[in-house]
């Protein structure tokens, strides 16, 4: 059996692509870089990842200038199509902000940019990404943000909630997020985001490896 | 021939929405004793945008605001022919 080609998604400002670009190869898939200023065929790949960063330098909102991307119409394509999507970090801001995603992520409600090991569990979703985790199962991955204060409508929360689209959600919420909530997934459950970055504990010597069963979807 | 027009676009988080940024800048003045009650921080933009009349590029820098200057879901914004 051929191995999975993954597409890594370069931004001008980008900086977690290299890592998730290994992590994705140690994950037993062939990992592929694309860049945001070209379209690509969305048929030559298995999933698709949008990494961290800081994309164009986080001007006028996180995430607002690389959602308009040439790139960005492939990514729409491949999300209309079923194809297994993943932003994190600054990635899930770029994917809020291309309405691929529900919600916004906003400026930490302690003002401070946070780097800290946090505890989550899996609230659901039908993302194909933590398949196999249950629901109720905890993980322990870092987070790196300024930005990760996830808001939404009461209504559309509701409406979140009722769809099965809430994801992932902290434990001890660090940000102020609403409803604690870490990651979300699109109504069809393809296209799916998070703050925590899973390439950043793939080995014990990183301080855990519970990223892996985040982003092992290819063995 | 199109012309060109300015607007001033004030984009301005929604009330709803926890203004971080208005919130240092409220708390700052008060702890400097300023008889400050409340500050909040939105953004300005100045669109040059063209159309043959004023209301084709209204409708233009309407469209650019909805789209990208302003997240409508947490903020708003307000269009001024300059």
């Amino acid at each position: 059996m051929s191995k999975s080609r993954v597409g890594v998604i370069r931004f001008p400002g980008t900086n977690c692509d290299r890592d998730v670009f290994e992590a994705v190869g140690q994950s037993g898939a062939d990992a592929v870089w694309l860049w945001h200023g070209d379209q690509f065929d969305p048929k030559g790949f298995d999933a698709l990842i949008l990494p961290g960063g800081f994309s164009y330098g986080d001007y006028l909102r996180s995430g607002a200038l690389a959602a308009r991307a040439v790139a960005m119409k492939s990514v729409r394509e491949a999300a209309s199509k079923g194809t297994p999507i993943l932003g994190i970090c600054n990635g899930f801001q770029i994917l809020c902000e291309s309405g691929l995603l529900p919600g916004a992520l906003t400026r930490n409600h302690g003002l401070r940019f946070i780097d800290a090991w946090v505890d989550l569990k899996k609230a659901g979703g039908k993302t194909t990404f933590g398949a196999s985790l249950k629901v109720g199962e905890g993980i322990r991955i870092p987070i790196a943000h300024a930005d990760g204060r996830y808001v939404i409508e009461e209504e559309s929360l509701k409406s979140l909630r009722d769809n099965n689209q809430v994801w992932l959600e902290y434990v001890e919420n660090p940000n102020g997020s609403i409803a604690n909530i870490a990651g979300v997934t699109n109504l069809s459950g393809n296209v799916a985001g998070l703050m925590p970055h899973p390439e950043r504990a793939y080995h014990d010597w990183m301080g855990g490896s519970d990223g892996r069963k985040l982003l092992e979807i290819w063995k | 021939m199109a012309k060109e027009f300015t607007f001033g676009v004030t984009v301005m988080p929604r009330k709803e929405v926890l203004d971080t940024q208005g919130r240092a800048v409220e708390e700052t003045l008060k702890r400097e004793g300023e008889p400050v009650v409340s500050a909040r921080v939105g953004r300005y933009v100045e669109l040059k945008v063209t159309g043959d009349t004023v209301k084709e590029a209204e409708a233009t820098a309407q469209k650019i605001s909805a789209g990208l200057l302003a997240n409508t879901l947490i903020e708003t914004f307000e269009l001024k022919l300059l």
